[in-house]
């Protein structure tokens, strides 16, 4: 990304003396149709689709996707995790982070642009406010009116659709955590509990403020994303970007005007690129932190060029080497399957197929070995040494196993307590184990061995490594 | 000591805190106030390495008033905490009342559930498997750190599972041991009992009591040494749990085996305490405690392996 220092430049008396704070000027995004605004509300209904349903949705005799905090279980369908398979949520992570990293090489800002929640829920927020409050113009002339009952009644239902919207996405959110079965119950009594009422007000209040109000702030100044986009950018990256070459010098004309005997580039200076753009710039300006990529300006620019009967693309999504070299669409493409792309690809799917592997092959069953503080070793009655070992048995499944416990690596090492433990469904418990040898039939010292429990049926079966003390 | 005592170090602070955050405004204050004239190219004028130029990218209002926002809320914290040195804030909050809050909490929580195991006797509650499972959870945070998360002591921690006990094993003398702890006090009897010879005759007729290996001529001699030992252990060797004194005949040694370790008790004698958790645990809890040890050795002895 190659920046001027120069292009923002703003006609300002130099005289006049401004603040050092910026104050927030309200944008009035116009609405578009289009190729892209027809994607981005395809997002907008997936991503909240997943949202808003998948707490409801039932597995078994439990909630689907619940991750009960207070009980450390986590519930992925079929899957019961404790919080020792935190290496899950870091493999989401890394991939949630290459992933971005490949979308951004290939096509830049995409996420943000079509499925960021900010961008998402100010769709939503928008929607709402425009079927209130109509479009661009008529918002602005109700800003400007004086205080009427007509705007009263226009800003007051505008916010209440806001407000019950935000509480209703609180209230999902908090029913990822409680089952949400019981949380709708609640909501009628108004009953939830200390912690369950401030997340949900909390969410419903993020919601509400960053949709409704912050909007395109929070991407310009809250936003890392925007500020180390140009990290991985590239000159073959996929930009929103204003043909300059054909457009330039813009003006406007009448549309029977032949284009070929006027002094003029393509742009009409309709300036309705600048009109729908969430974020207030002028994409003709060149690309610009603030460009969420979400190619509002394509959409309106293309339904202007066809109302002039121009070719279609002054704004598009296009590279700077093809810009420069003024290169066709397959020549595009093709730069699209460099190295850098390649790799992120090649990475990400390694890991995806990891991923999922190792949580379809994982044991639900977990064993951690502590050794017994108490007592190294002590001599038991029959002329037997003993240690004693604490086995935490996790029981990954929803149904009662019954484990077998058994211990090898010593000639003659034999288990003195009870070899099956009863666990429950998702249960985690401490089990005492002792450990016996005939007295002087090990060397003195510490010797390596092995613990392993399995089911009974044989399903899974877990091999923990600990030693034998054996005193001098 | 003064530092603590006189109250110069609490005004510092206050003093401190305050001055901070009133400059922290004043610089809003003055900087929200400032115009300056913006220069053409929308820089800041500021040149680096020949052609390094600083945008000028004020930052939004709103942020500003975030910052005003963090002030009032600090000024109401330390209205209503502790924070200007030995104020005490208006809410009288303390880390030591906030314990003793969750506390009383849990305990006002648990208390229908240990209503419940005070309503039964010891040896019917060693039968409820849900009371055992809190006794499992009592035992291994507050007694296996001697006794062993198993509950078979090691040299010198008594083993609670063998339906052996110094000091009695009825529940109630159990909820007694807990309660108040125990001192066991073998005194150095060397005097005595005698020469070296004759403590090393006492020791083989120790050994023979249990029927362990022994020189027998030594035990014969040293049966009439026993009447020193007789005393506590009483003249057939079997103990006194009255006083504590451990039974000798049934191979048990809490001390160690052997002629050498009998030996060395005789002529050192041996104090070995159980601390008393009455300060650290509620009479509910050495309740359901006594019954999970009484269980270890006694049926029903339904042990936490058969929890549904």
């Amino acid at each position: 990304m190659q920046e001027s220092p120069v292009r923002k430049i703003i006609p300002i008396v130099p005289e006049e003396e401004v603040s050092l704070y910026e104050a927030q000027k309200k944008l009035y995004p116009r609405s578009v149709t289009g190729l892209f605004a027809r994607w981005r509300w395809v997002f907008v209904f997936l991503t909240q689709l997943v949202f808003y349903g998948l707490p409801w949705l039932e597995w078994g005799q439990r909630q689907a996707v619940l991750f009960d905090l207070g009980a450390r279980r986590f519930y992925l369908f079929g899957v019961v995790l404790y919080p020792q398979d935190f290496i899950y949520l870091t493999g989401l992570l890394v991939i949630s982070a290459l992933s971005l990293f490949l979308f951004t090489a290939v096509a830049g800002r995409l996420w943000c642009g079509f499925t960021c929640p900010q961008t998402v829920y100010t769709e939503i927020f928008l929607w709402i406010e425009r079927k209130v409050e109509g479009d661009r113009s008529a918002r602005m002339r109700l800003d400007a009116e004086p205080a009427s009952a007509r705007k009263l009644l226009k800003k007051g239902t505008k916010h209440f659709l806001w407000v019950a919207l935000s509480l209703w996405t609180g209230f999902t959110f908090v029913g990822y955590f409680t089952p949400i079965q019981t949380l709708w119950a609640e909501a009628f009594t108004l009953s939830f509990g200390p912690w369950e009422w401030f997340w949900v007000n909390f969410y419903a209040i993020a919601t509400y403020g960053n949709a409704g109000f912050l909007r395109e702030q929070v991407c310009k100044y809250m936003c890392p994303y925007a500020r180390f986009q140009s990290a991985m950018f590239d000159r073959d990256t996929l930009i929103v970007s204003y043909d300059t070459a054909r457009g330039e010098p813009r003006g406007a004309r009448s549309r029977k005007a032949d284009l070929s005997t006027l002094a003029l580039g393509a742009c009409v200076d309709c300036t309705l690129c600048v009109q729908v753009c969430p974020t207030g710039i002028d994409i003709r300006d060149g690309l610009q932190y603030e460009c969420i990529g979400c190619a509002a300006c394509v959409d309106v620019c293309d339904t202007v060029m066809d109302k002039m009967n121009y070719p279609r693309g002054l704004i598009r999504f296009s590279t700077q080497n093809a810009m420069a070299g003024q290169w066709s669409k397959p020549q595009l493409w093709r730069r699209v399957r460099r190295p850098r792309v390649l790799v992120y690809s090649a990475i990400l799917l390694a890991l995806c197929v990891g991923l999922l592997w190792s949580l379809l092959e994982r044991t639900p069953l977990k064993v951690d070995v502590v050794r017994d503080r108490a007592a190294l070793s002590r001599i038991v009655a029959g002329g037997k040494l003993e240690n004693v070992y604490r086995l935490q048995i996790m029981n990954a499944t929803e149904q009662s196993q019954r484990y077998r416990i058994t211990a090898s690596g010593l000639e003659g090492l034999a288990l003195a307590s009870e070899s099956e433990v009863d666990i429950g469904p998702a249960e985690s418990r401490w089990v005492p184990v002792r450990l016996q040898i005939g007295y002087g039939s090990a060397a003195p010292g510490s010797h390596a061995i092995e613990f392993n429990v399995g089911d009974i049926a044989g399903q899974s079966h877990v091999s923990e490594k600990s030693i034998f003390l054996v005193p001098r | 000591m003064s530092d603590f005592t006189g109250n110069f170090w609490s005004v510092y602070v206050t003093v401190l805190t305050l001055v901070g955050i009133f400059a922290c405004l004043l610089l809003l204050w003055i900087t929200a106030r400032k115009k300056v004239t913006p220069s053409a190219d929308n820089t800041t004028g500021h040149v680096w390495d020949e052609d390094l130029r600083e945008m000028n990218n004020p930052m939004p209002r709103w942020w500003m008033w975030l910052f005003v926002l963090t002030i009032i809320f600090a000024l109401g914290y330390l209205v209503a905490y502790p924070g200007l040195g030995s104020y005490k804030g208006e809410l009288g909050w303390t880390t030591h009342g906030e314990y003793t809050d969750e506390v009383e909490k849990a305990n006002k929580e648990l208390a229908p559930l240990y209503a419940q195991f005070t309503a039964k006797p010891a040896e019917a509650l060693a039968g409820d498997p849900a009371a055992m499972a809190v006794g499992e959870r009592l035992f291994m945070n507050n007694c296996a750190q001697c006794h062993g998360s198993d509950a078979r002591g090691s040299k010198g921690f008594p083993n609670l599972a063998d339906g052996d006990w110094l000091h009695g094993g009825a529940p109630v003398k159990l909820v007694e041991t807990i309660t108040q702890g125990r001192q066991g006090n073998m005194p150095p009897m060397a005097a005595a009992v005698g020469t070296p010879d004759d403590v090393k005759n006492v020791a083989h007729y120790v050994l023979s009591l249990s029927g362990s290996p022994h020189d027998s001529l030594r035990s014969q001699l040293g049966k009439a040494k026993f009447t020193a030992c007789a005393a506590c252990h009483g003249m057939d060797g079997k103990g006194n749990q009255a006083l504590g004194a451990p039974n000798l005949t049934d191979d048990i040694w809490l001390h160690g085996w052997g002629e050498q370790a009998i030996v060395n008790m005789v002529n050192s004698g041996k104090v070995n305490v159980m601390p008393g958790q009455a300060g650290k645990l509620t009479e509910a809890q050495i309740h359901v405690l006594s019954a999970y040890v009484w269980g270890l050795s006694n049926k029903p002895a339904t042990l936490a392996t058969a929890r549904p």
